[in-house]
Parts: structure tokens; sequence; C-alpha cells
């Protein structure tokens, strides 16, 4: 292209915090989360808006950001899975789920199952196994087979505060 | 309190459910360069003429390389059907690499890659087995001269003799459908060659492999080419395969004196990354009125695609010698044929070669049953390998069955499913036009597991069959342990840490478990063929062993008694019968490290050992699969109701976990039957290239799973553990057919192909039957 | 993954969104939710010039009653669709049908106006318009004007809105409590329909096809047949022989696709009559 277009100015509130960048406008908020914020959390697993692992909250709403551009997001609040723990650092009721149920293996599309179950319980606290899979739709883990993650969510419904107990977990490698 | 055996969460949450997780794309070291490749978009052809003068000049390009940048790298695979890193003179496949451009950042690296101009006449293509074998066919190797690139003729002389002897015999031929592996993370590539040497970050489940193999391939130094293997996402065999991308981007990193990455997209991952499955088979079998089956002739069409990768030309191995499944059949003779395709080369997916067998032994019986008017679970009970025979020696001398009770599975399996009940459910359901169809199916399966006896795995390229398990106390008493394994979601590092809190007598708070480097791991061969468990988690039982009585000495010389009356218990050392005589473990490990306090003979830093254990054979993990299928009368479409499970891994580590490992494998089995497989035109145009097409099920697609075990330990390793990663995807398929074929065996239906389309039922629904 | 480059408009309000596609005509797409349109770009199979980002134009997202009708801005999201109270006691086909597009991630983005003018032969919210007989609204730099739902699918991914006008409302006829039904088949829940059907009944009665043509298509036989009292069974037959030409694809040949929209349409219209 002769003529590369003009980047565009943009404030993000990205886990409570105001972000101002200029951007392609062409890229991804996906890629932005990603590459200009290295919050890499989010992880993308297709390019046809399928898999879900890259959904984050958009003014609360579940959303694929990788079919949202950054520019769109511009004025915005974005929730990533590295906001959705307390300010302490303790689980939200949904990650406790998911680690007392073992509703990941791999853990690739963790992020985004827990950010469209973080959105589903906001809106409905208490949801059925129907409720909680067609909910999560939108969604594929390639590991688990759901019920795990069902299991997971429904665990987060009977437990909204969670459990506070510090734990040690451990990286993969050294 | 003993951990094996015990619901224990996993230590390798908290990082994942936080996203603080590493997989390779998250990583990106100051100037890292991007890679965009450019594919053929023919599935057959000579490539006539790659103009890349536009994409050299684009701003932001570094590189922009064709065959000739890399003609002194050598191809990948099978010697005399190497695959090119980039495709020279001719394309074989959809897909396959052309060019590659790296660039400063991803967008140009895509923008340079769309402009570079590619001309390929094309040739006549053979996207199928039946197409490349045609009469006529064009070769894809001119070399070769034929598409069928190796063939083991049955030439056993009883076998048809055999056959012809048996009062009833049947013949069919069936296809196992070609799957897109589908981890939900891609392929990435990371490498960083630098005047000290190479490091290489891939989504891999064999990072020693993989070091042994790029250090030997470009003559560098193992020392100095290290390996890293961070959170990988997902792999399911398909991540043990070496493809292309591990070798250029290395490449293009030692060239651009920087690190150069490389991110699959979705779209390149389901035509790039290895395919499984893609099978044919004719099948014999010759049985009497009673239903006993007498003789078994199987001869495998593997489709390999493109290229022929080592593991993808074993795998009709794999199924011919799990063709008999759990049955005593006193004759057996199998053969089989590697064939290349204008198709995605095709390698291991979870099971590799086990699925299949299981699917046409767990078909045919079916199918004698059906022939003799007998219930699937009466002819089942009669042909089973009866409990005291084991080990069993089967007609592969690869497989010895170690131990098994097929029988009692299937006695739990009718104690967790109401068998009778459905049986009247179905026949009320047929002419009730408010109900659909119900089928109800079985599948009393065994795979072979635990590759780890010396020989299972050096014929697939890999350096050994062992697994290796270190043991290091630290100073203050916690533990390390280093594993060769390089799980990716099984959960390894939890239960690698139960079995080791066991054996040290060290709280499983204190004891973490490192993998996936080849800097820091001693040695490995990685995670595949169900093997972790069984064959690293005894190679960490070991060490710990060893390490344990190490400790012993040290604190016998503290608490000044015998090492022989010293236990350990709840992070201490006491004397038997003397509880009030203890030191804690911290003590003795800080101590260990001290010349002063130690007994003579015990150097400092001995507590710690490594073991490359190696069990001396393999495992047979099996189960009793129950499924119920609902078909819609109207469409045809067909959706599995209930999955009945039982499994028999031996000894279960973590119960939890072990389920996990159930659920996935049937939730992938499933898949198989039902939703998934890789459609190409007849000219190999792939026609299910994007998730929107091929379909990976979500979670309304999928049942709720009803499980239970039965317990048979394996003597091949003191664990008892058989292995459990792949048993779902090898006995949910036929459990989910012979339902399927169970509720239209009224229409006179007696095998249905996978996957179960809607419009393929429905066709039989409305014409009739096979 | 990455769309080709593109010149970024973001228009405040509908009148700056017509002058921006005046000025620059066919090189320019509008971007509203951007579920119809990032998808292919992402692949490259579409490259507009410039963007014109309507997603912030407020006003164009409501649902409200007037008079004989629901006026539903076009602007307005699946989601918010799917969740009106308005919707669902006056026109409770589509809130239902809105609930059933994608998956909820693409009906938190995805808009009612952005999925009509696509023009998507699989989609499911232009059969609502079709069966309910509702009127589009568009406004360009000559004005505004009114297209009854019959004249506005044109072909595939082709609408009647010009290139520079922008769709701003859909008109919706209330359904008085008339019954309706929208049967949807598909393989997974995520996915497009391999066919699906909408019917409404009552005095005005339609029945349209999802992803059994060219274009969206009102059911014209069907149609008259239910308006002419004809059984469930004959309204299917109507509506499956009258598709002109129905796609093939690996998950259904013209045949089977007939078949089930001869068994949708006739469960639906059994629905609907209830």
């Amino acid at each position: 292209m002769e003529n590369r277009p003009s980047n565009v100015p943009v404030t993000i509130n990205v886990n409570g915090n105001a972000l101002s960048a200029e951007v392609e406008p062409r890229t991804l908020l996906a890629l932005f989360l990603r590459d200009d914020l290295h919050l890499t959390g989010t992880h993308i697993g297709c390019d046809t808006s399928n898999c879900g692992a890259c959904t984050v909250l958009l003014d609360g709403d579940a959303v694929k950001s990788c079919t949202v551009l950054a520019v769109q997001a511009d004025g915005r609040d974005i929730t990533t899975i590295e906001g959705v723990a307390g300010d302490d650092g303790s689980f939200s009721a949904v990650q406790e789920g998911f680690r007392q149920e073992h509703g990941l293996q791999c853990g690739y599309c963790t992020p985004g199952m827990i950010m469209a179950a973080t959105a589903l319980l906001a809106d409905n606290p208490n949801p059925s196994e129907h409720d909680i899979r067609h909910n999560l739709e939108g969604n594929l883990c390639r590991c688990t087979g759901y019920q795990m993650i069902v299991n997971s969510v429904r665990w987060a419904a009977e437990n909204p505060d969670g459990v506070s107990v510090s734990v040690g977990g451990q990286g993969a490698h050294s | 309190m003993s951990l094996v055996g015990a619901k224990v969460l996993r230590k390798e949450d908290p990082n994942l459910i936080t996203g603080r997780g590493q997989f390779v794309d998250d990583l990106s070291p100051a100037g890292t360069a991007y890679v965009a490749f450019v594919r053929s978009n023919e599935a057959h052809g000579r490539i006539t003429n790659v103009d890349t003068a536009e994409a050299v000049a684009m701003q932001g390009v570094l590189a922009v390389w064709t065959a000739s940048d890399v003609a002194d790298l050598p191809g990948l695979g099978v010697p005399g059907l190497e695959r090119p890193l980039l495709a020279a003179d001719k394309v074989r496949f959809v897909g396959e690499s052309i060019a590659v451009v790296v660039a400063e950042t991803r967008a140009q690296a895509v923008d340079a890659a769309e402009a570079v101009l590619v001309d390929i006449d094309p040739l006549p293509a053979s996207p199928t087995i039946q197409s490349a074998i045609a009469e006529g066919a064009a070769p894809l190797d001119e070399n070769v001269g034929a598409n069928v690139i190796f063939m083991l003729p049955i030439e056993d002389p009883d076998i048809d003799p055999a056959l012809a002897a048996a009062p009833r015999r049947l013949s069919t031929r069936m296809e196992n459908n070609r799957c897109v592996p589908t981890p939900i993370e891609t392929n990435v590539v990371l490498a960083d060659w630098g005047p000290s040497g190479l490091t290489l970050w891939a989504t891999h489940q064999a990072p020693h492999h993989l070091r042994n193999t790029v250090a030997t391939y470009f003559g560098l130094a193992q020392d100095t080419t290290r390996v890293i293997t961070p959170d990988v996402g997902g792999g399911f065999g398909a991540k043990i395969n070496f493809t292309p991308d591990l070798f250029l981007v290395p490449a293009l990193s030692r060239a651009l004196r920087r690190p150069v990455k490389y991110t699959q997209t979705r779209s390149e991952n389901v035509l790039m990354m290895y395919h499984g499955r893609a099978q044919e088979v004719d099948i014999d079998v010759g049985f009497d009125d009673d239903g006993s089956l007498l003789a078994l002739k199987v001869d495998v069409y593997q489709d390999n695609g493109a290229y022929a990768d080592p593991t993808g030309m074993g795998l009709p191995a794999l199924t011919t010698t799990m063709a008999a499944g759990c049955y005593k059949i006193p004759k057996v003779a199998v053969g089989w044929k590697n064939i290349l395709t204008n198709a995605t080369p095709v390698a291991a997916y979870r099971g590799a070669g086990r699925p299949e067998a299981a699917f046409y032994i767990e078909r045919i019986v079916d199918m004698v049953a059906d022939e003799l008017g007998l219930d699937p679970v009466e002819i089942r009970r009669r042909n089973f390998i009866p409990e005291d025979e084991f080990p069993y020696a089967t007609h592969s001398e690869i497989a010895v069955y170690d131990s098994g009770n097929f029988a009692g599975a299937l006695d739990e399996l009718l104690n967790i499913m109401d068998y009778p009940a459905l049986v009247q459910e179905k026949a009320a359901a047929i002419d009730d036009p408010t109900k659909p169809l119900l089928g109800i199916g079985f599948a009393t399966w065994l795979e072979i597991a635990a590759f780890g006896p010396p020989g299972a795995l050096e014929g697939f390229g890999h350096l050994a069959s062992w697994e290796s398990g270190q043991v290091r106390v630290q100073p203050d008493g916690s533990a390390i342990i280093y594993t060769g394994a390089s799980p990716h979601g099984q959960g390894t590092v939890t239960t690698l840490a139960q079995i080791a809190a066991d054996e040290l007598g060290i709280d499983f708070d204190k004891i973490s478990v490192r993998h996936g480097d080849t800097a820091t791991v001693v040695q490995g061969i990685g995670t595949m063929g169900s093997r972790a468990t069984a064959v690293a988690g005894e190679s960490v039982k070991q060490a710990a062993t060893k390490v344990t009585e190490k400790a012993k000495l040290i604190a016998a010389h503290l608490l000044e008694a015998n090492p022989e009356d010293i236990e350990v218990n709840d992070d201490a050392f006491s004397v038997k019968g003397t509880p009030a005589k203890s030191v804690p473990w911290s003590e003795v490990a800080w101590k260990s490290f001290q010349n002063l306090e130690l007994p003579e003979g015990v150097d400092p830093g001995s507590l710690e050992s490594t073991v490359h254990n190696a069990p001396p054979n393999f495992s047979f993990p099996s189960g009793a699969y129950g499924c119920v299928v609902e078909i819609d009368k109207m469409s045809g479409d067909t959706r599995v109701r209930d999955m009945y499970l039982v499994d028999d891994c031996g000894t279960v580590i973590n119960p939890l976990l072990a389920e996990g490992q159930v659920h996935g494998g049937v939730a992938q089995g499933i898949a198989q039957a039902l939703y998934e497989k890789m459609e190409y035109d007849a000219n190999g145009q792939p026609l299910t290239a994007t998730l929107v097409d091929y379909l990976v099920p979500g979670a309304p697609d999928l049942p709720t799973y009803t499980s239970s075990r039965t317990t048979t330990v394996t003597p091949n390793n003191s664990l008892g553990a058989k292995g459990i990663g792949e048993s779902g995807s090898v006995g949910a398929p036929p459990a989910v057919v012979n339902a399927a074929v169970d509720a239209l065996s009224h229409l006179g239906v007696r095998h249905i192909n996978m996957p179960l389309t809607p419009q393929k039922i429905f066709s039989l629904l409305h014409e009739g039957g096979a | 993954m990455i769309p080709a480059a593109f010149e970024y408009k973001k228009a405040g309000s509908a009148d700056e969104a017509i002058a921006l596609l005046t000025e620059y005509g066919d090189e320019a797409k509008l971007l509203a939710g951007g579920h119809s349109l990032l998808p292919l770009m992402k692949l490259r199979l579409a490259r507009p010039e410039v963007l014109i980002d309507i997603g912030n134009v407020a006003d164009l997202s409501y649902v409200r009653e007037d008079g004989d009708h629901i006026a539903v801005g076009a602007l307005t999201r699946h989601r918010d669709v799917e969740r009106s109270d308005v919707l669902r006691s006056a026109l409770p086909v589509l809130a239902h049908v809105a609930s059933t597009v994608g998956d909820p991630q693409v009906r938190n983005r995805g808009t009612i106006g952005g999925s009509i003018v696509h023009g998507d032969p699989a989609s499911d919210l232009p059969s609502v318009v079709l069966a309910t007989g509702a009127t589009l609204v568009v406004r360009g730099s000559g004005g505004q004007r009114e297209i009854a739902a019959a004249d506005f699918f044109v072909d595939f991914l082709e609408t009647a809105v010009a290139a520079d006008e922008l769709l701003t409302e859909i008109k919706f006829p209330k359904s008085n409590g008339a019954g309706w039904s929208f049967q949807k088949f598909n393989r997974r829940a995520q996915d497009w329909a391999i066919v699906g059907a909408t019917v409404v009944g009552g005095d005005n009665p339609g029945v349209s096809l999802v992803n059994m043509g060219s274009k969206p298509e009102l059911s014209v036989a069907a149609t008259e047949a239910m308006a002419s009292g004809a059984s469930p069974s004959d309204v299917g037959a109507a509506a499956a022989d009258g598709a002109a030409n129905p796609p093939e694809d690996l998950s259904a040949n013209v045949a089977y696709r007939r078949h089930l929209a001869r068994s949708l349409v006739e469960r639906a219209v059994a629905e609907a009559s209830n």
C-alpha cells in the first residue's frame, strides 16, 4: 500500500487502568492486549471467531477480542483474565471453581472460558447445566470434554465468595 | 496418609487460571522478528515461478526465502521420501510451504507473504486412498514411481484355510476417518540463535527428542542447543511430530542474527499439523454358530498424506498389533500398505493406530452378533480372554497383554447402566412418532500403552524408550523433581508430586516438578503413548526411594539410631517404636549439605538421584463403554444421550485427573464418530479448512458422562499404573457407532462409516439399509 | 488473521456516516458490531480501503413501539433485541430468533442492522424481516426512503442499500398475539443453520427460509398456502418445492435440504397454529 493509513489514538480502560496508545486501525483487540500491553493471558485459538479463547469483557459483556478492533474499544472498559482476581490476589469464584472441579487441563482455552463464565454468572447467578452449556457454546475446549467445566461453573454459582485459602501454585518450568 | 489415589488439586492451575501461564506465543525476546508463510493453493502441481521481488521491497521485510535459499538444508522424515522445508519443484498438498517471509511485525510479514506471486501448473491429484492406488494415478514422488510406498503382505499360509474351515464367515471393508487433532494452541516456534548457541521454544511433546534432532540437523553440539517447551496448549500426539517450521525458524534466526517467531494461524494449523487416523481396512472373520471367533484377517490401507512421517508409517503396525482386541481368536493374520496421497501428512493423533484397531474389532464383533442374532453383550463374554490367562501372548510379538479382567469391566458397566430398561425403551421408540430412535452400543476395548520397553520408541526416531526422573532435595527440605515427560494438560506435575510425596515423606506442598527444558532436565523422551504415569512416574518413585534411603543414613546419624530403624512420615524422620525421637526433614536436608554433620561415607549433596526407568513390557489399559444414541427420525440427527464408562488403567494416582483424561478422550472419540472428518474434493482442495467447517464440538454438543472403574494392576511397575491418556479416544468411537447401527438395525443397517452426519443417517432411514 | 490495512473513520452520527459514505463511495464499508465484516477481513476475503465506524452512533440503538409497529434501531445489538421486554411481548419471534444467532459473545457485539445488511442467506434474522413483512428504513445523501422486505434482498450478500446509504431502522408490524415459530437445524449449537424456517401466523402469515437459496427469501408459495388455510404438511411441501436454488455443501445436498425445509416448515406451521 502506497500511503499507510494513519494510526489512531485510543484510550482504553484495561483492568482498571486507563491506557493511551496510538494503534494501527487494523489491530485486533486481542493482539493489542497481547503484543502492545503484554497481557498475554488472553489467548488466540482460531481465526474465524469460533473458539472463544480470546474472550474478554467489554463494558462487562463477554466478547471475542479477535473480532473487535482495538479502535472499537476506545473509551471502553476491558477486563481480561489478569483483572479477574481480587486486589489481594485471591481467586474469583469462577477461577476457584475451575481449580476445585478440574475444569482445565492444558489451560489454553481457560482464560476465555473463565471470562465467558464470569459474564454468565453476573447475568444469571444460578444457571442450570443447560444454561451453562449453551452460554459456553462459543468457547471450544479440546481437553476436558466440558463436563468438568460445567461442574466448575456450578461450583462458582454455589460458592459465590470463592474460598479464601492461599495456595502454593507452581509454574511449569524453570 | 498416602497421596497416591487421593483427589489432589493441581499444582498447575494457579498460573493457568490467572493468565500467568507462559505459552510460546506469550514470549517475545527483544528484537523478535515475525514469520509468515506462502502456501500452495494446489494439491498437486509443478512450481513454475516464485516472484518475491515485490515482497522483498516492502516495509519492514527482513527476508523472503524460497527453496533455493534452503538448498543446503536437508528434508525431513523417511529417507528417500524426504519432505522439503520449502517446496522446490513440486507441491503435493494444499497448504504446503513454498516461501517464508520474515518482517519486523506480524502484520508486515502477512502483508509481504501475500505479495509473493506463485505460479503452479496443476497435476492430477489423488487426495484419497482409492484415488491414489487407482490404476494410472499420478505418483506423488516420481523417484518412487508408485503411491504405495511400503507393503507388508499377509503371508501366513494358515489364515485362508482357517477362514475356510470356519462354519461361518463375514467380510467387510471399513473406513476410519481422517481427523484434525486441533489442540486449541496451534504450533508456535520461537528461535534465538546467538553466538553462544541456539535456544528454541516450541509447542512440543518431546523437548529432548527435538533438541537431539535439531542439534544433529544443524551440526550443533547438544550442550549449546536448548529446547524449552513451556506451557503447551494441548498436543494429542500431533505435537510429537517434526514439521518444517521447527527447522526453518532456527535457520532464519541464524541468518538474521535475531530472535524469530512463527505463530501458526488456525487455518494454517488445519492444513499443516499432521492429521490422524485416515485408514481403510479389509477384514475377514471366521466364526462358529455359537459366536466363537475362529480366524481374523486384517489388511490395513494407511493414508500417509503427501509425505511419509516415521510415526505415520508405523500407525498400521499399531493397528494390526491390536487387531484382535480383548478376544481370544485362535488364528490372526495381518498386513498393511502405506500410501501417499495429495493431502496433509498423517501421523500420531491421540491413540495413534489403536482407536482404529478397537473400532474394527468392536464393529466386527457386533456384526457377527447381528449375523447370529446374539446379544452384543453375550458374544463379547463368549470370546473374552479369560482372567487367568495373563500374561497373554497375542498374534503379535509386540503385544503380550499384561493383565486385565474384561468380563469384570463389562459386569461393572452393566451395573451402572440399566441395559434391560434401555432395550425396552428402544423397542418402544421405534414406532412412537414422538420419540427419537434409540440405540445402545457397547465397546469392550483395550489398547497398548506405557511406551517404555526398550525398542518401543527407537523405531520412531527416539534416542531410547525409558523415561527419566530426578529427585533433588533442597537445603530447606523441599524437593524438586525433574521429569523427562513433557506434559501439556495431563497434570503430570501434580501426579509426580503425589508419588514423590509418598516416597519421600515430604509434604506435597514442598515438592515442585519441573519439565520441558533440556538445560535443566537431565535427559528425556517426552509425553506420548500414555506413558507419563506408568514410565515417568515409576522413575520418580524409584529415584525418591533412593533419596529416602540415603536420607535415613543421615537421620540415623543425627538420632544416634540404626538406619534400618528409621521411618519417615509427615516431613520428619523418627525411630520406629520411639516416635518422640525424631528429626525434621528440613534439618536432615540442611545438614546433608554440611560436611561436618555427615556420617562417615556420606557425601554432601547426596540427597539426589536420577533414574531412567525402562519397564519390561507395555501395559494394556482396557475398559467397557456403553453408549446410548438418539436419532431424530425427521433429520437423521444423531446425538449421544448417555455415555457409560468403565476404565481399567491399573492403579490410579489421582482419580480427578484420571477422570479428566477419560472425559477428554471420550469427547474426542464422540467427535470422531459424529462430527469430524477432514474432507477434500476430487482435486484435493480442502473443504473443512477452518473451525467453521471442521466441527470440533462445543459444550452443548456433548453429553454428561457416567464413569466407574475396575482395577487390575500391571506387573510392569511398582505403582501398578497402566496409563489412561488415550483410553477414551480408543473406546468411544466404536461404542457410538455400535449404538447408531443398533438404532437402525431394524432397517437392515449393518455398518456406517464415521462421521455419522445427519444426511448420511437420513439416507439410511429413508432409502433403506446397507 | 490480520486484516489488510485500511483507513479508519469514526462517525459520531448517522449524518456523519452518510457524509463519509458519500465521500469514499465504494472504497468504504460501514463497521457496526463487525461480526459479519471482520471475520472476512481477517481472512482477507474482504479488504475495504476505508472503514467507517458507526458503533458509537447511540441514537440508532433502540426498540420502541410506534403505533401498529415496532421500530428497532439498526445498531441494536442481538443481545438487546433478545432481552427487549417490548419485543418479548409485542414481537416474540424477533426476540427469540435473536437469541439463537451465533453464540453469546457474537450476540453481545453483532447488530440487527449489520446482520440484515450483510444479506447472508444462511443468516437467521433476515428470515424474520421477510416473514413479518417488515419495512427497512434507509437514509442516504438523497434523504430517507423505506424499502419493503420483499424488495430488500437482491442477491448473494447484496441488498437494496446503495453505497452511500445507511440502514437506520427496521419497522416490524406487531404480531398482535399471532402464533409464530422459528426452526433451526444445525450440528453444533454455535453453527449457522443448515436449514432454518420462520413462520408467523395470524392475518398476515409469512413463511421464510434460511439457507435455501442464494439470498434470504420469503417462500411466496408457502405463505399463500398458509393464508389459504392449507395443512402444515402442504405448507411445508410448498416451501420445499418453491425454493428455487438451494445450495449444496458438505452438510446437505439439494434433496436433503428440501426435505429439511419441508419438515421444518411443517413443524413450524403446526407450532405457530397452536
